[in-house]
């Protein structure tokens, strides 16, 4: 119990440091490396709560597909440069501060309302997570996991077409007033 | 000293809040794709809590759900990010007024 309660906090408070410096930082580097440190963190959340599918999915898709994505589209980007923050709304502000004081509220009064919930799903005792995930996935969710493949498949063409335009010419190997001339045809 | 769905909902919401912060703040895109990440994650941990203790699979399985479609969004938006990037030379927000009425 005493494991239990330590490792909650110590990894709470890690995945809102890193979430934090997310928001916060300047330089865009230590946002990625800053917000794949908290996905992992976030991943042992599930392992504590018995949820190993899920852990090893955060791990592999998130800390490790998607932080890969977002690593090689920096590429693109001038990530030296600092970031400069919006002028926020004030209006926006508000609006959005009395609309996360409501979730919170609703969050935490849900458990109280919704107490005699029945299990749709129950968790069997004496099988294991990855097991009993499967044999839900494939018999009650069965027609939007495939509806998700095809939506990743989709995604995955619509990303390489978008991103993959005019890659046969290599910006490294022109000179910079090709580049110009070429950026100045583009923009108009 | 027991860990109870209170706590994980209120660490939910408080990552809520700081992928909030982050949308309200951010003029560069890339880091607005960043805090809609902490949002999706944040709503993950509590559906998993939520699924530990009422017993449920179904939780498990919008989290799953919600992490396949996060997945997507970054391809398709990294890819027209770059598309932007490569004609315009910047992914600031406050200079995408093309549709301001």
């Amino acid at each position: 119990m005493l494991f239990e309660f330590l490792a909650f906090y110590m990894f709470a408070i890690l995945t809102v440091a890193m979430f934090w410096i997310t928001v916060t930082t300047s330089h865009s580097l230590y946002a990625l490396t800053a917000l794949a440190a908290g996905m992992l963190f976030i991943s042992a959340f599930y392992f504590m709560l018995n949820a190993d599918f899920m852990g090893v999915v955060q791990i592999i898709v998130y800390a490790g597909a998607v932080m890969a994505l977002y690593s090689f589209g920096m590429m693109f980007f001038d990530t030296t440069r600092e970031l400069h923050e919006k002028k926020t709304n004030s209006a926006l502000v508000f609006g959005l501060g009395v609309m996360s004081a409501l979730v919170t509220v609703a969050m935490v009064a849900a458990p109280i309302i919704g107490g005699n919930i029945e299990a749709q799903n129950p968790i069997v005792e004496g099988i294991g997570n990855s097991q009993a995930i499967g044999m839900v996935l494939f018999t009650k969710y069965l027609v939007p996991f495939e509806v998700a493949a095809v939506m990743l498949l989709v995604a995955m063409i619509a990303g390489i077409v978008m991103a993959g335009k005019k890659m046969d010419e290599s910006y490294s190997e022109l000179s910079e007033d090709e580049i110009d001339t070429k950026n100045a045809e583009l923009i108009s | 000293m027991e860990i109870t769905l209170t706590h994980y909902l209120v660490l939910s919401t408080v990552l809520f809040s700081i992928g909030l912060i982050g949308v309200m703040r951010r003029k560069n895109l890339l880091m607005l794709f960043f805090a809609t990440e902490i949002l999706l994650n944040s709503v993950n941990v509590a559906l998993v809590a939520i699924s530990h203790y009422y017993g449920d699979f179904t939780g498990q399985m919008f989290a799953f759900f919600i992490i396949a479609i996060a997945a997507s969004e970054v391809a398709v938006g990294l890819g027209l990010l770059v598309l932007w990037f490569k004609r315009y030379n910047t992914i600031d927000l406050d200079n995408m007024t093309q549709m301001k009425g």
